[in-house]
């Protein structure tokens, strides 16, 4: 097991924190969206459910834009426009 | 069908709930002393686990994503517990009692509070996300098991770590020789009993100002939670939320903030996250309900403490020497998981009856006997319920960092859990809801010591992040 944060194309960044259990996943999302560009997204997944309430809070607050969120059988998907 | 089948599945645990409910009345009357232990667990995780209810993320995801959601759930739970504890106080039906006070409730939640951050959750929070599948919490948990039992029971070269004021005090005590074996024996008996144990509407100052029934609404539940938990809510929005909140609305409105914009201000951040917030309500409610009901148990078989059931079924070898087992009356977390731990190297022949914690104290029933313990399985039962309703159950094996965070955690949150004869739960939570200052201070402790563990964490996540974009 293993984060993965990759550059996925022109502006479009991936974040993979599978396996990840408290604080990791909102801390390595937090951090993602530090490095990329105002405008880019990011494409974030995990399974670990009590995260997700906590980075939802943290992209209202942070004013980025969550375009899209899907869970896949246990994985949590968020497509985050970074604002 | 997946949802189908995840609902046959979370019937089928409430299914078995029932059916060892019921097994336990056939067996004899007195165990449904500990059905209701069962069913308040059950209903805790149900909440826990909806609510996303953790006590480690509390300052955690404050200090590391500035999300103050967590915080602000456990506030409004602690206002609305405060109420219905002074209530029960009031009517002479409370189980609370307070605990000594003293620099070792602060230095215990320090070590807690470092423990929860690196295991991920705090030892309600770990149980519940068992509940959710994850194989990282049941290393913490056994880490605040085994860790617990054995720090109780050490002796030998620690021994000589032990002050001579210590046993001075512990000699006075007239224990039993065979029981006082252990560095934790020492510390407890002839340090921790010494301290004095503070219930603000029991202290001269309140109970000669406020006679009657009012200084347990005035003293513990005003002065003690509320007061605080408002404080804490203006200053966790003035540092989080205060400076975007006016920023988003003076564009909005074109005007200068005044008094009304922070009010909504405060009103948005309590609302933000809903499910968290309405949990808080409800837990808290719950947690004082549960209170009430031990204690119309107590009445109704005339006991205090369940070893006195267990003792007339014929079972007093689960008992301490003093005839009791642990028994909160209450909602707990650790203690039961030290005797789960305790049992099982009792079974491996660790002699774990030696020594105060479990000899004199808590006892070591069998754990289908042990009435917290399952209060315990009914939390991650509850959990398990829940995320099979939402699809979001899902079992994920420790791996990797996670088995070290989990296991280190989970020691550490025994070890801080211990000293201070409780933990996020026990030692603070209901504390602070009962009118015992000690409670805040293990609160302040845990947040300091959560505060270095996101320090740490920030650092690790850092370098990781690091190392990934060097390709890009």
């Amino acid at each position: 097991m293993a984060m993965k944060f990759e550059k996925k194309g022109e502006g479009v960044y991936a974040l993979d924190v599978c396996g990840y259990v408290c604080p990791h996943p909102q801390i390595y999302c937090k951090k993602s969206l530090e490095k990329i560009a105002e405008g880019e997204v990011l494409e974030m997944t995990f399974d670990n459910p009590s995260s997700a309430e906590t980075i939802l809070q943290m992209l209202d607050q942070a004013g980025h834009d969550l375009m899209e969120k899907k869970n896949e059988g246990g994985k949590i998907v968020f497509k985050i426009k970074k604002g | 069908m997946e949802e189908r089948k995840n609902q046959i599945k979370a019937f089928a645990v409430l299914g078995l709930m029932i059916l060892i409910s019921l097994l336990y009345y056939k067996a004899n009357v007195y165990y449904m002393y500990l059905v209701v232990y069962i069913w308040f667990g059950l209903a805790y995780g149900m909440m826990l686990q909806y609510g996303r209810f953790c006590f480690a993320s509390a300052s955690r995801d404050l200090f590391a994503a500035g999300v103050p959601r967590m915080a602000v759930g456990i506030l409004i739970a602690l206002i609305f517990f405060s109420v219905i504890q002074a209530t029960l106080a009031a009517t002479n039906m409370s189980t609370f009692h307070p605990a000594p006070f003293g620099i070792h409730t602060l230095i215990s939640g320090m070590i807690f509070g470092v423990g929860m951050v690196l295991a991920g959750g705090c030892a309600s929070g770990s149980l519940y996300k068992i509940g959710e599948g994850n194989g990282t919490s049941i290393l913490s948990i056994l880490g605040i098991s085994f860790g617990q039992a054995i720090f109780v029971d050490v002796g030998g070269p620690f021994l000589k770590l032990v002050p001579d004021s210590w046993t001075a005090s512990t000699a006075a005590k007239h224990l039993p020789a065979d029981k006082v074996t252990s560095w934790f024996d020492y510390y407890l008996t002839g340090y921790v009993w010494d301290k004095p144990a503070i219930q603000l509407s029991h202290t001269p100052a309140f109970s000669n100002a406020l006679p009657g029934a009012s200084k347990y609404f005035i003293a513990d539940a005003l002065i003690s939670a509320i007061i605080p938990a408002l404080v804490l809510i203006i200053v966790i929005y003035a540092f989080y939320i205060r400076k975007g909140f006016i920023k988003k609305r003076s564009k909005q409105t074109g005007k200068p903030a005044g008094l009304s914009d922070h009010f909504a201000g405060i009103w948005s951040m309590l609302t933000a996250s809903k499910r968290t917030s309405i949990m808080g309500v409800i837990i808290g409610i719950t947690a004082g309900l549960h209170i009430f009901v031990m204690k119309g148990m107590q009445i109704k078989f005339g006991v205090s403490n369940f070893g006195t059931l267990l003792t007339k079924m014929g079972h007093a070898a689960d008992t301490s020497a003093w005839g009791t087992v642990f028994d909160p009356g209450y909602w707990y977390i650790t203690t039961q998981e030290g005797q789960f731990g305790g049992w099982v190297l009792d079974k491996l022949g660790w002699n774990m009856r030696d020594n105060v914690f479990f000899g004199l104290n808590n006892g070591l029933p069998e754990p289908w006997r042990n009435p917290a313990l399952w209060m315990s399985i009914g939390i991650i039962f509850g959990a398990m319920i829940m995320s099979l309703m939402s699809k979001e159950f899902k079992f994920k094996l420790p791996k990797g960092e996670l088995i070290v965070w989990g296991l280190l955690g989970g020691t550490l949150m025994g070890l801080g859990s211990r000293p201070a004869l409780g933990c996020n739960i026990g030692a603070f939570f209901i504390r602070v809801a009962g009118g015992d200052p000690s409670g805040w201070l293990y609160g302040i402790g845990m947040v300091t010591g959560a505060f270095a563990g996101v320090k740490f964490f920030n650092w690790w996540s850092e370098r990781k992040m690091a190392a990934e974009m060097a390709d890009f």
